[in-house]
């Protein structure tokens, strides 16, 4: 597969300007982020997550190491714009990111922004609301909506640039249950359709479906493989002051007791499946 | 309440009036300030009203809808009366002590409420069938040739669209601040004026710290999207003046001649 | 000290065009000492009844008897009402505005007005309640807390109003899962050390299922269902016609065949073991 995104021996440093201290955010990281994949990070608040996100767009810039998005450093002024056309960005509260009254204006911002043909930008905008399931309320005022509606119009402006990457920054945070299975849908769609997702969550049941599951801990990788392979090693997740999710813990238990699950079961429909195997055999 | 305000509003609709081109609605409501202006005798007036009427019987907005919102000027309406007609010297027709009513008094007072009811009304008739959002747009082109010398139409045109868009959010924001605050026992309705001032501190505080959060949120938000000013930005609304622009146009110019002439006239 | 509700109403915009039934004929009664989760999905009306109990909206019918007071006629004074009931909104940190914790949390027993000793003893209390160090945080700005704290300090300022009646709307909204759990612990803490009732709205099923004596189910402003965690998850169809889910355990108890409504992972151990062990 081919890479995507570079990460070479990344660090990063928020300066306070009043007491001159540093605060270490991420420390030495080392990534390659494949074309087409769906990465899901994982870490608690202050684990360096959303500051790994926002290096991946230039929004944060390299303290040292760099960070290569399509082949290009985003530490280059001059090609910033051509990163953030190529990887967009959903942020994690979804009223603060729509700039117009309108919705349809907000989609439009994007390609607006990118100097798109007016007649493309129409047939972009009608398409991408489209593809989130909002096409009639495109012409309702944003506040009208419910977060998770408005999640979704974030989502369609991003989509409207045409981006080859989508990083989801706790996209679904502050939303119900409801808005949170929608965004997840809208995910695993795009996902489907060739884009490549980067997912930082703090909720173990949405990194389920993710082909690879990073975790982060104190500005580090801690864990970096597929979702099996991570929730392989619990202890060391619980070390970090993390919960795994909860098939994970289930099967953990039942061994515990004497019942032979198997291992690296992680969704609901295998330990179903294994459990009725167990008990069919008895 | 908030809610009552006309003033600034947009009704919805698709008349003709709505679907005019912002920037000829911008024109022609200045043209008509400017006519209000010109016009100092009835006949002038009847004029100025009869086509501000036609114009509101197009837009097909109610005109119940127009009148509340001249509800929150009626008190500067009746003060600038009273002004005139008590200050303005000349014939007196009645007096009460210290109180003269004079010809030229009673003239120019009606004069002036009358210019000032068709002012508001007119003005209001721009923003209850334009959208806020193309509005903007419409200023922000009509002000594009001061670019060049360095005013910051967009950027204007670009913080309007922002606060049209926030003010909802900031209204309910302030809403769940105050019952927050409430709950904790603030008063808000009692007391005199420094008291009420001073328990407003605790809904002020929230809602600046929230409005500087929306604002960082926002403007990483716009950075992650591209935006980078007006340079090289394309619009998905194209403004094109279509027939029914150059008519209006058309109109309007007939319209400001007719008032001209019948000031010279009479 | 209980809470008894009854055929509450209230009517948005009664008489105009927009008007709207946002509440409905609800009845039910809380017992001392009693730990209730109100489930509802979003717009269902929850966050009208909470407002109700703590006297910010007013009803357009029935009555709120609270510890044998009936908070909606019109001589109770609402500083009465307040001692009595506090309310803790979604996402209380973004209502903190003082220069220090100590005197955030000093404003809602300040209001109350308590004498000076009175109101630092509440301080002091409250902020160790919800598992802060009094020393550490007191003279410090509550901006430069972590969000987990800021949220604590702002259940703090509700606490030290010692109301016999702690309602909290979302409580663990936006937090990671260490934090959440960490407040969820802490409103145990609090409510087994001052022994009051405690309202709990929550889109978490699983914190209901865990925390809650009583579950009251809200839909369209109407009280759908009523009981005991392990009553209202028993019916699950029920609940899904509404919007709602059952916590994740209980619903996967009932794909393997567990007919028994399953509330804890640990319950969930037990059943399985014994399922495959029969």
């Amino acid at each position: 597969m081919e890479k995507i995104i570079t990460i070479d021996n990344l660090i990063f440093e928020y300066a306070h300007s009043e007491e001159h201290s540093r605060q270490l955010a991420l420390n030495d990281v080392n990534l390659d982020i494949y074309a087409g994949s769906f990465t899901a990070i994982i870490g608690k608040n202050g684990s360096g997550k959303s500051t790994l996100a926002k290096n991946l767009n230039g929004l944060l810039i390299p303290t040292s190491g760099v960070v290569y998005v399509d082949g290009y450093d985003t530490a280059d002024d001059d090609t910033i714009w051509e990163i953030r056309q190529r990887a967009g960005m959903v942020f994690q509260n979804p009223d603060n990111q729509l700039v117009s009254s309108i919705v349809e204006d907000d989609v439009a911002f994007g390609p607006e922004n990118l100097g798109v043909e007016p007649a493309e930008i129409r047939r972009r905008v009608d398409k991408a609301l489209e593809d989130v399931n909002m096409g009639k309320y495109k012409n309702k005022a944003p506040h009208l909506l419910s977060g998770g509606q408005k999640q979704r119009i974030a989502i369609a402006g991003v989509v409207a640039m045409k981006p080859d990457i989508i990083i989801f920054d706790e996209p679904t945070a502050m939303l119900d249950p409801k808005g949170r299975k929608e965004i997840m849908k809208i995910i695993a769609e795009l996902h489907e359709e060739g884009i490549t997702v980067i997912l930082i969550t703090h909720f173990m049941e949405e990194v389920i479906d993710a082909d690879r599951v990073i975790i982060m801990h104190d500005g580090n990788v801690l864990l970096d493989g597929t979702p099996e392979e991570v929730f392989s090693k619990a202890d060391i997740i619980k070390g970090a002051n993390l919960e795994v999710p909860l098939m994970v813990e289930l099967g953990d238990r039942l061994r515990a007791q004497g019942i032979p699950v198997p291992k690296g079961i992680i969704k609901e429909e295998e330990m179903v499946k294994a459990i009725c195997q167990l008990k069919s055999q008895n | 309440m908030i809610r009552d305000i006309t003033l600034g509003q947009y009704y919805p609709g698709d008349s003709l009036i709505h679907k005019l081109d912002p920037r000829v609605k911008i024109i022609a409501t200045l043209l008509f300030i400017i006519e209000l202006f010109i016009v100092d005798n009835f006949i002038g007036f009847a004029i100025c009203g009869a086509v501000l009427a036609a114009v509101i019987i197009v837009s097909k907005v109610p005109l119940s809808f127009i009148m509340r919102g001249l509800k929150p000027i009626l008190f500067i309406l009746f003060f600038t009366f009273a002004l005139n007609i008590f200050m303005v010297k000349g014939e007196v027709i009645w007096s009460w002590g210290i109180l003269h009513i004079t010809k030229e008094g009673v003239r120019i007072a009606v004069f002036m409420a009358i210019r000032l009811v068709l002012l508001i009304i007119g003005s209001s008739m721009l923003t209850l069938a334009t959208k806020p959002l193309s509005l903007t747009d419409g200023i922000e082109r009509l002000l594009s040739p001061l670019a060049r010398f360095g005013f910051p139409s967009h950027e204007i045109a670009m913080m309007m669209t922002i606060a049209l868009r926030f003010i909802p959010t900031l209204l309910e924001e302030t809403d769940k601040i105050m019952k927050a605050q409430q709950a904790r026992g603030a008063d808000f309705e009692t007391g005199g004026l420094m008291k009420r001032a001073k328990a407003l501190i605790p809904v002020l505080v929230p809602l600046f710290v929230s409005a500087f959060r929306i604002a960082q949120d926002l403007a990483m938000a716009m950075e992650a999207r591209c935006y980078r000013g007006g340079d090289g930005r394309t619009r998905m609304h194209e403004m094109k003046l279509k027939k029914r622009d150059f008519i209006a146009f058309a109109l309007e110019a007939i319209f400001l001649a007719i008032v001209i002439i019948e000031a010279r006239m009479f | 000290m209980s809470i008894k509700v009854t055929k509450l109403n209230h009517i948005y915009d009664k008489g105009m065009p927009t008007e709207q039934a946002a509440l409905v004929d609800i009845s039910f009664e809380v017992n001392d000492g009693e730990i209730v989760g109100i489930i509802g999905h979003t717009g269902s009306g929850k966050s009208t009844l909470l407002q109700h109990l703590n006297g910010l909206l007013k009803a357009t019918s029935g009555s709120i008897e609270i510890g044998g007071v009936d908070i909606t006629q019109p001589g109770v004074s609402m500083v009465d009402i307040r001692k009595k009931v506090g309310l803790v909104f979604q996402y209380p940190e973004y209502q903190l505005f003082e220069v220090s914790v100590a005197k955030d949390v000093a404003y809602g027993p300040k209001n109350l007005g308590l004498t000076e000793e009175e109101i630092d003893e509440r301080v002091r209390e409250a902020i160790s309640l919800v598992g802060l160090d009094y020393d550490k945080v007191a003279d410090r700005s509550p901006f430069e807390l972590s969000g987990g704290q800021k949220r604590a300090v702002a259940i703090a300022g509700v606490v030290a109003m010692k109301p016999e009646v702690l309602i909290l709307d979302e409580p663990t909204a936006g937090l990671d899962p260490k934090t959440h759990k960490d407040v969820l612990g802490m409103i145990k803490e609090v409510h087994e050390r001052t022994g009051n009732i405690t309202i709990l709205v929550s889109h978490n099923m699983g914190d209901i299922a865990e925390m809650a004596d009583k579950v009251i189910v809200i839909d369209s402003g109407k009280l759908v269902t009523m009981g005991t965690p392990q009553e209202v998850f028993s019916k699950g169809e029920l609940l899904k016609s509404v919007g709602l889910d059952l916590p994740p355990i209980t619903e996967f108890c009932n794909e393997i065949g567990i007919n028994d409504t399953v509330l804890s992972l640990d319950e969930a151990v037990g059943k399985i073991v014994d399922l495959i062990k029969e």
